[in-house]
């Protein structure tokens, strides 16, 4: 990833330091990333959706660990990645760090602050979630 | 709307084609199918072309301009229409055709598929295919596109007990058809110890798991059916086409699982068709990973949610098992050029029909169906064939 | 209207990385006797960063540790400094990542500091100072780093990763800044130049001129300004560049071992630097109680101390310390890594 995506990634920093979602405030149904409007609700729901912060507590709904890397993530091969369910619905991808690569379906987990890449060796830094089991 | 078919199909060799560019590989595929049509140039009114991501492969955009001239038709200036859906492009294209013929707008087209994904890095071209994933939500955070592919299987072995055998026995049946495929990347049979001990890539799959990275083109002439015998005795009939889109990412979905995308498609294909899944008797699947192809015979319908392991392991997709899947050695044996894939997939069920499939051919194949996925399972094209007596 | 509310810590966060070399393994890669480094130093083993953290991601954890323990409005939060010598940009503040991170942005005042191993102590003297002069609210300064070290050299063993986050107020003050002062004089004992990657040291010179120096006059100056004795402290948290010379300098200032033990986190996971004092009150924090007394003078090349007079007050008891890891706990959740792997994490083998 090269190529002036700083505007990008600074446009979704809400989002990937603190899990900004929105909510319809019709049906409730909560969106990470936030929807101009609820898919279900419609036109019903357009200046009715709110922004809300989750928690960042979820459970892992599956996983792999990826062992042929692409360039920027290399050096943490093998990581585990993850698709999490949130306790607000949304589901996310993300990586399970902190766990041995021990990870399973079902395990209990929590957002936490990590560096996600990095654009080379001149380019900007980019920041966002990824999840630890709790206990 | 009236009934379209295919008159003429051609397809280039699948393969590391060092010797052979983006241009020459569109440009073989199409003259050997308008030949075997037996069409004159003049009598083409459209192109249409599927191509994912010439654009990043080889920094060419304007594809379908391209293919016009490549394929000498620029004096006639006839629209030249590139259409893309991740690796569904070369089937979303043919569909695209089909209704251009079908609407009345067209009477003969050309549909094409093309992708070179060798004149990159092994690294790049997987970061390229990557970008039919959702880019800021997915791939951003770090997971690849077998990475996905391995999540899927990961929950499907927890849901419904598909084991680590059965991914590998789809493998195995795919290279066993494709030592039968003169066109396909991947010639040698493999057993399943071999699968099983190749290098992981994203648990569970390894590296004979995955589909390759290739080069290649097919393409198929399309005609009203009414015209058609004035060019063939065996013209294929299109009786099915369906398309359908889903959440960007795999996370989005109600249920990892299932690939809503394919169940919705095929049913529209096999409404049309008026026929259900078992009157099947042959089908190309996207397998770009073995998950891949158990997934698609239970969302197609072929068997129950869930049994798709089973269905491998009681050999129902082999070449003489009830419903035989990939006889062309499918995206793992026959190769993957994204763009083309879902053109060759035509072409397979096309030779089936035709009795011209070889060594690989389904006895009395009549009803053929072809079936293309993009990316994750975000969109879905699903066609429905008939050979015409 | 001036306030004459007490000025000190509102409330605190630690962050320490997970991943842990032994003093003993680094010692075997180059050759030399594990047991003999070990004893030499007072260091056991050391924390190290992953590939995905850095002084930000120490920063923001520690920060949003200390939001857990109290129930201040980040929005409420006027100034951050972030005090490191590894920030992960030469140029573009560490302090507005953080700010994001914990919703305090945009009407916000953020630097960076930098001062060698005291960046963050200068940081909590800039905030109380705001707080005093009613210009904030409450002010958030952080000492954290991921101490870069040239393979083979003394510093390896030592240089850590770590950081704390002090939130200083004025209101519901869990400790009061009674007194700070600070001793400063450009003495070059370590350094590291722009745009290299390592720093330099001058040996020995790090010790009676450098370290000894600051940390006794500063000190010194403190006790008499407040007219304080050691006995009078419960605590006495140093710089702790290895795990000899924070005991050797209390000794020669009259603390007793006893006094120093509870902040003296270096044997267990090396010197964090920038968040080496800081780390080391933390771990006071967590166990202090009402009316206990702590002395901290922090040590940063270059150089100069910071010191600070604190008395742990009744709100203390009102924190919910559990609401965030403990120091404690910080050090025990661990994972030992062996040094091909910490040469891999650490960036020595350049790879592209």
């Amino acid at each position: 990833m090269a190529d002036a995506a700083v505007p990008r990634f600074w446009r979704a920093i809400p989002q990937r330091y603190n899990l900004i979602a929105n909510q319809c405030s019709t049906c409730k149904k909560v969106y990470f990333p936030p929807r101009e409007s609820c898919p279900y609700c419609r036109r019903k729901s357009i200046g009715k959706m709110k922004n809300i912060k989750l928690s960042g507590r979820g459970e892992i709904v599956t996983f792999t660990i990826i062992h042929d890397a692409p360039e920027q993530f290399e050096g943490q091969a093998p990581y585990p990645m993850a698709i999490i369910k949130l306790d607000e619905g949304p589901k996310i991808t993300a990586q399970i760090v902190d766990c041995d690569n021990n990870v399973k379906i079902g395990m209990k987990v929590q957002s936490t602050f990590r560096k996600i890449q990095e654009d080379g060796w001149v380019g900007a830094l980019y920041y966002g979630y990824k999840f630890k089991p709790v206990k | 709307m009236r009934d379209v078919a295919i008159i003429g199909v051609g397809l280039t060799e699948f393969g590391e084609l060092w010797d052979k560019s983006f241009r020459e590989l569109i440009a073989e595929a199409g003259s050997k199918a308008i030949f075997d049509s037996g069409i004159g140039a003049s009598e083409i009114d459209a192109l249409y072309i599927g191509c994912m991501s010439a654009g990043r492969f080889v920094g060419q955009a304007h594809v379908g301009a391209l293919v016009a001239d490549q394929a000498g038709f620029s004096h006639l200036h006839i629209p030249s229409i590139r259409v893309e859906s991740a690796d569904a492009s070369g089937g979303l294209a043919l569909r695209q055709g089909y209704l251009s013929v079908a609407s009345g707008l067209n009477d003969i087209v050309v549909v094409g598929g093309i992708e070179k994904m060798t004149d990159v890095t092994g690294n790049a071209a997987s970061d390229i295919l990557a970008t039919g994933l959702d880019q800021e939500w997915e791939t951003f955070f770090g997971v690849t596109y077998p990475g996905i592919y391995a999540m899927i299987a990961n929950r499907h072995m927890h849901d419904y007990g598909t084991t680590r055998e059965q991914l590998a026995q789809v493998a195995v049946k795919n290279h066993a058809n494709g030592s039968l495929n003169p066109y396909a990347q991947f010639k040698r049979p493999i057993d399943i110890k071999n699968v099983l001990n190749a290098p992981i890539v994203a648990s569970p799959l390894g590296m004979l798991d995955c589909s390759p990275l290739s080069d290649g083109a097919a393409a198929v002439v399309l005609c009203a059916l009414d015209k058609a015998k004035k060019y063939t005795d065996k013209p294929v009939k299109i009786i099915g086409s369906g398309q359908a889109s889903d959440m960007l990412p795999l996370h989005g979905r109600e249920n990892i699982c299932t690939f809503e995308a394919t169940v919705y498609a095929a049913r529209s294909a096999y409404k049309q068709a008026g026929i259900q899944p078992k009157d099947i008797d042959v089908a190309e699947v996207h397998d770009c990973f073995t998950i891949a192809e158990i997934l698609a015979v239970e969302d197609l319908g072929f068997v129950k949610k869930g049994d798709g392991g089973k269905a491998i392991e009681n050999k129902i997709t082999t070449l003489d098992g009830q419903i035989p899947v990939n006889t062309s050695g499918g995206l793992k044996a026959k190769g993957h050029p994204v763009g083309a894939t879902g053109v060759s997939q035509i072409a397979e069920i096309v030779f089936q029909l035709r009795g011209q499939a070889d060594k690989r051919q389904i006895k009395d194949a009549k009803v053929g169906l072809a079936h293309s996925i993009g990316g994750d399972g975000a969109s879905c094209v699903v066609h429905v064939l008939e050979a015409m007596k | 209207m001036t306030k004459n509310n007490v000025i000190g810590i509102v409330s605190y966060g630690a962050h320490v990385p997970r991943y842990r070399i032994k003093s003993s393994d680094i010692a075997r890669a180059w050759g030399k006797d594990p047991d003999t480094i070990a004893n030499g130093l007072g260091i056991n083993e050391k924390s190290v960063p992953s590939l995905d953290q850095d002084v930000a991601t120490i920063s923001v954890e520690a920060a949003r540790a200390a939001l857990a323990r109290c129930d201040i409005d980040p929005q409420d939060i006027d100034a951050i400094y972030v005090g490191s010598e590894s920030h992960p940009y030469a140029v573009k503040p560490t302090g507005t990542i953080v700010g994001e991170a914990i919703g305090a942005t945009p009407n916000l005042m953020v630097a960076d500091y930098e001062f060698a191993c005291k960046a963050g102590t200068a940081a909590i003297q800039s905030c109380m100072a705001l707080v005093k002069a009613d210009m904030a609210r409450y002010g958030l300064a952080i000492g954290s780093d991921t101490s870069q070290a040239a393979p083979g050299d003394a510093l390896e063993y030592a240089a850590s990763a770590g950081g704390a986050a002090f939130i200083i107020g004025n209101k519901n003050v869990i400790a009061s800044l009674n007194y700070t002062c600070s001793f400063t004089t450009d003495t070059p004992d370590f350094w590291r130049r722009e745009g290299n990657k390592y720093p330099s040291h001058g040996g020995r010179f790090t010790g009676e001129p450098a370290y000894f120096r600051h940390i006794i006059n500063n000190t010194k100056n403190l006790m008499i300004h407040v007219g304080t004795k050691p006995e009078d402290y419960n605590y006495a948290i140093f710089h702790q560049p290895n795990g000899k010379f924070p005991v050797r300098v209390a000794k020669m200032l009259g603390f007793s071992p006893e006094q120093v033990k509870q902040g003296l986190l270096c044997p267990f996971i090396g010197n964090t630097y920038s968040g080496a004092s800081m780390l080391g009150l933390a771990s006071v924090l967590d166990v202090a109680k009402p009316g206990d007394r702590i002395m901290v003078t922090s040590y940063g090349s270059g150089a100069g101390s910071d010191s600070f007079d604190i008395t742990v007050t009744d709100q203390i008891e009102q924190m919910q310390r559990n609401k965030a890891p403990l120091v404690s706990q910080l050090i025990e959740n661990k994972e030992y890594i062996d040094y091909a792997t910490y040469a891999k994490f650490r960036d020595l083998l350049y790879w592209e």
